[in-house]
């Protein structure tokens, strides 16, 4: 049996994945888990899952490229120079 | 406590850490050779820690009895000397064993009127926790197997058995000390 282990490095923080021990039960797991990402005081917390029990979800439909639904998918860099060359020529004018 | 007592206790962790660590790189998994050879390393710290405490009080080093001592003058058990790979039912076998004979030999250190002594007992006790509850796991997954039961029945006759020593321990000696031994007068 695989479990994924996941640690919290200091009070408070997330917890992040830290790797993976192949253990035949949840007490080996927890054990192992310990050994490989506890010993050395690197972790106040771990959180030792079986792999099952992680859903993986790597289908994100985005037919019409909606790439303004994403914060990084709207660039205001090209729209401000466009409106800085308008407001120019309005003053030219 | 008298410095015999010491060494006894100092030349068992000494021991088993250099029988278990001999699992390093070989253990059935990957993950148990880490946990073994971490359970390894604390009883070779522990036994350092002892060796302290009696060097102190016999006016040598801590490295000057654990090695410089010949294989009969050593105090450690029986059960300890023996090298058990490839053979992972007999070491957990030694492993439970040991562990539950040092699970009361700490409880009544931890009771001891020298405080040095007792406090050292409590801090290395916390570290026990975690060999006891691995061997207690193996037991258990183990424990219905008849290779594990044989092993048990043979080995437990030599927990007590510290005056005379295996043909192995003199093996062990030669290779524990061989390079301390490989220049004389060298301190490291």
């Amino acid at each position: 049996m695989i479990y994924e282990v996941f640690r919290q490095e200091r009070k408070g923080q997330a917890f992040a994945h830290a790797g993976s021990v192949e253990a035949p039960n949840e007490e080996f797991a927890e054990a192992y888990a310990r050994e490989q990402y506890g010993r050395r005081g690197e972790s106040t917390a771990l959180w030792v899952v079986p792999r099952e029990a992680v859903h993986e979800i790597d289908d994100f439909a985005d037919e019409l490229q909606k790439n303004y639904h994403r914060v990084d998918g709207y660039p205001l860099k090209e729209k401000l120079g466009k409106a800085r060359e308008r407001a120019e020529a309005a003053r030219a004018r | 406590m008298n410095a015999q007592k010491l060494l006894e206790l100092a030349d068992d962790e000494l021991i088993v850490g250099w029988r278990n660590s001999e699992w390093t790189g070989i253990a059935p998994l990957l993950e148990e050779d880490v946990a073994f050879s971490s359970i390894a390393q604390n009883e070779i710290g522990h036994a350092r820690a002892w060796y302290e405490l009696a060097a102190r009080e016999l006016g040598t080093t801590a490295d000057e009895l654990a090695f410089d001592r010949r294989p009969d003058e050593y105090r450690c058990s029986r059960l300890v000397e023996l090298r058990l790979v490839p053979d992972w039912a007999a070491t957990i076998a030694r492993h439970h064993l040991y562990e539950t004979a040092d699970e009361e030999r700490i409880a009544a250190l931890k009771q001891s009127d020298d405080p040095e002594i007792a406090g050292l007992a409590a801090k290395i006790d916390r570290e026990e926790a975690y060999h006891r509850m691995h061997a207690q796991m193996w037991f258990e997954r183990l424990q219905d197997e008849p290779r594990f039961q044989t092993a048990l029945a043979e080995l437990r006759p030599l927990l007590d058995v510290r005056d005379e020593h295996t043909p192995e321990l003199a093996e062990l000696w030669e290779e524990m000390t061989m390079v301390r031994r490989s220049v004389a007068g060298a301190t490291w």
